[in-house]
């Protein structure tokens, strides 16, 4: 941040805290810009300048006026105390005294008559489930606020370079506005195993099929007193080997008429022809009933498409496709082979990932975190970059550097500060994760998703509560952010003794 | 032929291309969720049962308002709304009303410890909600605020107190001395100083603030599941509740996602320039 305020009176006591005469100091002058990363206070920054030399005298004469007199600083501190104990008391109840509470309550038992002393930090350490989310929670820190940071950059850097960059900067940073529950609706729906409904899986799927063809007849199976036997692999053979001339018969049974692939016909008995093998792969079934087993009936399907294969030894010797009306035909090669319907045929439609099974639904959780919160680091990294100088990027490729050497070796480091504050900001938000969790982790993964806040909520609430390790859990979670305390207070403290 | 200008030329549209690509790609990431969502909304449960949203592409004509017309009627839902309202609106002015005053001292009045105790409050700018729940609610239990609105509103304003009153304290110090110093030569008390030159000066601050607060506790669900009045719960923890069965319930998960979001994002397109202040200065909250 650019901003300089910062004249001091002279003599005015480097830091905070320190005892001083009273209005020995300039009410706020020091600190005035100690707003945080991007954090401009609005507006009004123009008027700024001018005025700090008067406010300078007006320091001057406070400090001769407040010789005055005793009664006067009381009145003054009585004032003071009423404009600023209604917020003091709230923040002492709710805020400062749970500290406290939290620290004192996790040295007791469930019951919290019992004093356990370190007892339940060691349970944090050695509980499977709380493990876990330590695990999950070191890798939502990890992973969460660089992904979300990176992708902020990028976009804040590369919509420079499009005139819709303003309508891609609003649509980025719109998920910041609602709430983690409606953001837990949208990817629970988006992350749905079923490819008919999620759209993740869909396009999974589509991709896949692309590739590799899923089968059309994933249910087909021989039935009663049927001429196929199950084989290895999935497959389907007949019992006795087969004649040139005679036409063979393979029913099947066991697929939806809806589900059978476009094109197919009414089946056909295949007609004898001299030297070759002929038959029929066809769904033995009449809806309603009154079909006969084993026979082609008036009313029931071919199976078009179905692969049928000639097996003599174990080696292929001729295979074929069914047409339209399940009817095939294999050179005489086949004559005295078994013909064999491969797996192939039978395979279950590739269902996609399970991307909120145990094993992906961390990694999903953290995709929607992301979704959400890539448009924050995006808008504070874009005013950031706003404020690089447009003149050194130009040198830079005037002197030659490419695009990709400009970005790495100037606009990044120009922006480390703004870059660390996001990162710093995000790494506190993720340790608090809740909400998304809990509302895209279906009940039975729960375990497998589980994070610190998570796991403090399900642990001190609802029946089977324990709040002597839900308070542990707290405790846990302030030491984690004490850090980014001290840090925010040595800031303020280094802006204020400027 | 081609020269080295050309083909420079060349690359240079290729890699602009490649930009667009990268961003419409991006954008489709961003956009399909909610839209997905959105679509599910106004399609039927029979539709939503036997086929993705996406249907509704090639078939418009299956888009109904039937489950908006449901879930309107639905008592428990649109009750939820009210109390969203009933939360989000108190805990607000609240923070704003405590939280100026608070700031106002720590600007511009002097009394003993006033440094060390900004600090400490500075200091609680990070402290986890999570911290607070056991203590509170044992706190909220004694003197009977357990599961009432006011428990939670006064739960929002406690944590949204630290950035308010960091936020406009800084804001406030930049009120020129010189203006102050007129009012109180004209004989203006502390309390009219306040009312009629720090917080029309601050309305700027005070605005981003407010919006801020506002989706903050809108949009909260944590502190409704620990605190709110069961029997009338605020639109998230109503929602959550149905999220249990949630192949079963899109139809009302849907549309009521919606509902509850149709506040923050009117509240987010109409005040972009102070949400986005307000979200800036909260880094690191």
């Amino acid at each position: 941040m650019a901003a300089t305020t910062g004249k001091e009176p002279a003599g005015d006591p480097d830091d905070a805290g320190a005892a001083r005469p009273a209005g020995g100091r300039a009410p706020g002058g020091g600190t005035a810009d100690s707003g945080t990363a991007g954090a401009r206070t609005p507006g009004r920054r123009s008027a700024d300048g001018p005025s700090t030399g008067v406010r300078s005298t007006g320091v001057r004469s406070t400090a001769g006026r407040s010789t005055a007199g005793r009664s006067a600083a009381g009145r003054r501190r009585l004032i003071a105390a009423a404009f600023l104990l209604p917020a003091l008391v709230l923040l002492g109840a709710l805020v400062v005294q749970p500290i406290g509470y939290s620290l004192y309550r996790s040295l007791f038992d469930r019951s919290g008559d019992v004093f356990v002393g370190t007892g339940n930090y060691r349970e944090l350490l050695t509980d499977p489930t709380i493990r876990t989310a330590l695990r999950n929670t070191a890798l939502w820190v990890v992973l969460a606020p660089a992904v979300a940071t990176a992708l902020g950059l990028v976009f804040a850097v590369l919509t420079e370079r499009v005139r819709w960059g303003t309508a891609f900067k609003l649509l980025v940073f719109m998920p910041m506005a609602i709430s983690m529950l409606a953001a837990g609706i949208i990817f629970r729906l988006v992350y749905d195993h079923d490819p008919h409904r999620g759209v993740a899986n869909a396009v999974w799927v589509g991709v896949h099929d692309t590739f590799a063809q899923s089968s059309a007849f994933p249910k087909a199976r021989p039935g009663r007193d049927s001429p196929l036997e199950p084989a290895e692999g999935g497959a389907f053979v007949t019992r006795t080997p087969v004649r040139a001339g005679v036409p063979v018969l393979l029913p099947l049974v066991g697929v939806a008429p809806e589900a059978l692939p476009a094109g197919t016909r009414t089946a056909a008995a295949a007609p004898a022809e001299p030297g070759k093998v002929t038959g029929t792969v066809w769904q033995d079934f009449t809806r309603g009933g009154g079909g006969r087993t084993n026979a082609v009936d008036p009313s029931e399907q071919g199976f078009s498409g179905m692969r049928v294969e000639a097996v003599r030894g174990g080696r292929v010797v001729a295979s074929a496709t069914a047409r339209a009306d399940g009817t095939f035909v294999l050179p005489a090669a086949a004559d005295g082979a078994l013909l064999r319907l491969p797996g192939s045929n039978f395979r279950e439609a590739y269902a996609g990932v399970e991307w909120l099974g145990p094993a992906l639904v961390t990694p999903a959780v953290i995709g929607a975190y992301v979704w959400m919160w890539a448009g924050f680091a995006m808008v504070l990294i874009g005013a950031g970059l706003a404020a690089v100088p447009r003149e050194l990027l130009e040198a830079a490729r005037v002197d030659g550097a490419g695009e990709w050497q400009v970005f790495r070796r100037i606009t990044v480091p120009l922006l480390a500060p703004v870059l660390a504050v996001v990162l710093v900001t995000l790494v506190i938000n993720v340790m608090k994760i809740f909400d998304l969790v809990f509302v895209i982790a279906p009940g039975a993964v729960q375990d497998d998703a589980n994070v610190l806040a998570l796991q403090l909520y399900r642990t001190s609430f609802g029946t089977d509560a324990d709040q002597g390790l839900g308070s542990a859990i707290a405790v846990l979670l302030l030491i984690l952010v004490v850090p980014v305390m001290l840090l925010n207070i040595r800031r303020l403290r280094k802006e204020g003794s400027r | 032929m081609s020269t080295p200008a050309a083909v420079g030329r060349l690359a240079a549209r290729a890699a602009s291309g490649a930009v667009r690509v990268f961003l419409v790609l991006a954008a489709l990431f961003w956009l399909l969720p909610t839209l997905g969502l959105l679509i599910s909304s106004f399609l039927s449960p029979t539709d939503l049962n036997t086929g993705g949203w996406w249907q509704a592409l090639t078939a418009p004509s299956k888009l109904t308002v039937t489950n908006y017309a449901r879930l309107l009627g639905n008592d428990t839902i649109t009750g939820s709304l009210l109390n969203t309202v009933a939360i989000a609106v108190p805990a607000t002015l609240l923070v704003l009303v405590l939280g100026s005053l608070a700031g106002y001292a720590f600007a511009w009045l002097e009394f003993p410890g006033r440094d060390w105790l900004f600090l400490v409050v500075v200091g609680l700018l990070v402290v986890p909600v999570q911290v607070a729940l056991i203590p509170v609610s044992k706190l909220f239990g004694a003197i009977g605020l357990f599961e009432t609105t006011a428990g939670v509103v006064l739960f929002h304003t406690a944590f949204g107190l630290p950035f308010a009153v960091f936020l406009l304290r800084n804001f406030f110090a930049e009120i020129p001395r010189e203006l102050l110093e007129a009012a109180r030569l004209d004989g203006a008390g502390e309390l009219r100083l306040f009312a009629r030159v720090v917080l029309p000066l601050g309305a700027p601050a005070i605005a981003s603030l407010g919006i801020f607060q506002f989706l903050w506790v809108w949009n909260d669900m944590l502190v409704a599941l620990v605190f709110a009045d069961s029997a009338h719960p605020p639109v998230t923890v109503a929602l959550q509740q149905q999220v249990r069965q949630f192949g079963n319930n899109i139809d009302v998960l849907a549309p009521g996602a919606f509902l509850s979001m149709v506040v923050p994002l009117v509240v987010f397109f109409a005040f972009q320039r102070q949400f986005v202040t307000g979200v800036m200065a909260g880094a690191v909250k």
